[in-house]
């Protein structure tokens, strides 16, 4: 099993290593031969290839230099210095839990409205569809100006951002979930006699947790995007989206690069973990092949 | 050919079910679809009654009347001398669909327990409840097992289990074994037999199967479509004590004969529109 899919990560691996080290030499080339030539210095071609790769400042870093700022940045500093990339990881984390749990929340609730009352799923709907269609990029500055000046900054503006984006998957996962049950499962509820209320604890929410475990995986990864995105307007003061910021005033390539890895390798992470515990529900929940 | 029931002979207790001139039409985007026309039909205390006749005929509607999960257009019908309504908040009937539709993400003791929790028993009387139905259907030991892990007809009795847990008096089974091979249906008529016997209800039975119509029922209503009514009533004469050879029989191929005309006639009906 697992050597099954280790073969395949490899190899692909592999050709994105090679690509990339091409893409190294290729694009850092012009700028390199530059400055060797304003230094009046001749350097064989092999040599220019090594250079390309050890830049203070390339166009596109080498896989290497960016694993090396990761390992110092991570490993060689204290977790909560202002320069380690988990202090700032661990900023844009906590903002986006806290996002993605109020989105996530928001969406269940807005789902269970839709589908109990006729007059907001009428209503509701193309407003939440509405939402979405608005570029994050333009918006996010404003939700975080407003908060500000009212008196709320740090964390939550972000976090707000996040549940911005996070509820809506959740939404509309769930809406579908909770409608998922068959007629003859609602049917044999009716005979029963059953409530509202009954048949919402013991068929529908059931029977709409492995949408919404679905829709939570892409909601707990876009929560991530909101809360970086939420990090750029404020002056960037702490978090990966700190460090983009920071990095791209300062043509730091290799730390935009860390800090791009650092957020994929942490979106990566959420979204198994969503995965592992909705693998322990179905488990839990009799089903028969289990996925993460 | 229309026969209405056959009048009762026992004048003192009222039918448990009592339908007079019932109609149900449809309104579909393709026009109305007359599901029932003018069905008169008394059902006894201790019944079994099976309705049969090709799909369309309006069986599994009528039986969903009784249940009170379609509204009748016309006419009137009673269930236990009061509205379907009425007899569904009493939880008068246990209703056994086509499929097992038991919950997945419900071993099958809970499956059972579902009705007793929603309506209300203890919790140890839950557990003692469950125990005894899947007794009743040979289920004994397989409480702690989750649907997928059964076979169809294992979980088409925990179903029947499902319908027995609270005791209803009323049994209504929508063509229950109508997805089961030849051999597991045999032996689940064998056992609903018994059960029958056992327990003294009344079984509303749907089928599209004439031997398992004339084994199982005291009466036979043969039902044809478009309009869906009722074109026979054949009260049998087996007697209650019924072994699976009983089938070759020439007492039970006779009712099996007339059942057979009462659906001919049906379709000769349809055919001279």
């Amino acid at each position: 099993m697992i050597k099954r899919s280790v073969l395949p990560i490899l190899t692909v691996l592999g050709i994105i290593l090679t690509v990339w080290y091409a893409g190294t030499v290729g694009m850092n080339w012009r700028v390199e031969s530059e400055r060797l030539e304003r230094m009046g210095l001749e350097r064989t071609t092999m040599e220019m290839v090594e250079l390309t790769m050890s830049m203070e400042r390339p166009i596109l870093p080498a896989p290497h230099q960016v694993w090396a700022e990761i390992q110092s940045s991570v490993f060689e500093r204290s977790p909560t210095s202002r320069r380690s990339l988990v202090y700032h990881a661990w900023i844009t984390l906590s903002s986006t839990l806290v996002g993605f749990a109020m989105g996530t929340l928001l969406g269940v609730l807005l789902a269970v409205g839709i589908v109990h009352s006729r007059v907001l799923d009428k209503s509701l709907l193309p407003w939440i569809i509405a939402s979405q269609t608005i570029p994050i990029l333009a918006i996010a500055p404003m939700i975080i100006i407003v908060f500000n000046t009212v008196g709320v900054t740090g964390l939550l503006p972000k976090a707000f951002i996040s549940t911005y984006l996070a509820f809506f998957p959740v939404a509309i996962g769930m809406t579908k979930g909770l409608r998922s049950p068959e007629a003859m499962h609602l049917d044999l509820m009716h005979t029963y006699n059953a409530s509202r209320s009954e048949i919402f604890w013991k068929l529908r929410l059931p029977s709409s947790l492995p949408y919404l475990l679905a829709s939570m995986k892409i909601a707990v990864a876009i929560a991530l995007v909101g809360a970086i995105v939420g990090e750029l307007p404020t002056g960037a003061v702490a978090g990966l989206g700190a460090r983009l910021l920071s990095g791209s005033y300062y043509g730091q390539t290799i730390q935009i690069w860390s800090a791009l890895f650092m957020a994929a390798f942490m979106s990566a992470l959420l979204v198994y973990s969503i995965g592992w515990i909705g693998a322990w529900v179905n488990k839990r929940m009799g089903a028969r092949d289990v996925h993460v | 050919m229309r026969t209405s029931a056959p009048k009762s002979f026992n004048l003192t207790a009222p039918p448990v079910i009592s339908a007079q001139n019932l109609d149900l039409v449809f309104k579909t985007s393709d026009g109305d679809v007359h599901a029932l026309s003018d069905v008169n039909l008394d059902i006894q205390k201790g019944d079994f009654v099976s309705f049969i006749g090709p799909s369309g005929c309006g069986k599994t509607t009528f039986l969903r009347v009784i249940a009170d999960l379609e509204q009748p257009t016309r006419g009137s019908i009673t269930v236990q001398g009061t509205t379907p309504h009425k007899a569904r908040l009493d939880r008068a009937y246990g209703y056994v669909f086509q499929q097992p539709a038991l919950y997945p993400w419900r071993k099958i003791e809970d499956n059972v327990t579902l009705p007793l929790e929603i309506m209300g028993y203890t919790t140890a009387e839950q557990r003692e409840r469950a125990a005894k139905a899947l007794e009743l259907v040979d289920l004994a030991g397989f409480g702690k097992k989750f649907p997928w892990q059964l076979s169809g007809g294992m979980q088409q009795r925990a179903s029947i289990a499902r319908a027995l847990a609270f005791d209803a008096d009323i049994l209504l089974m929508d063509e229950p074994f109508g997805a089961l091979d030849e051999i597991v249906r045999d032996h689940l008529n064998e056992q609903l037999l018994a059960l029958w016997a056992r327990t003294e209800k009344t079984i509303c039975f749907v089928t599209h199967s004439i031997p398992e119509a004339v084994y199982l029922s005291t009466r036979i209503v043969v039902m044809s479509p478009r309009p869906g009514r009722v074109t026979d009533a054949i009260e049998s004469t087996l007697p209650k004590e019924r072994p699976l050879d009983i089938r070759e029989t020439p007492e039970f191929l006779e009712i099996a004969q007339r059942v057979r005309d009462g659906l001919r006639t049906g379709h000769a009906y349809e055919e001279g529109v």
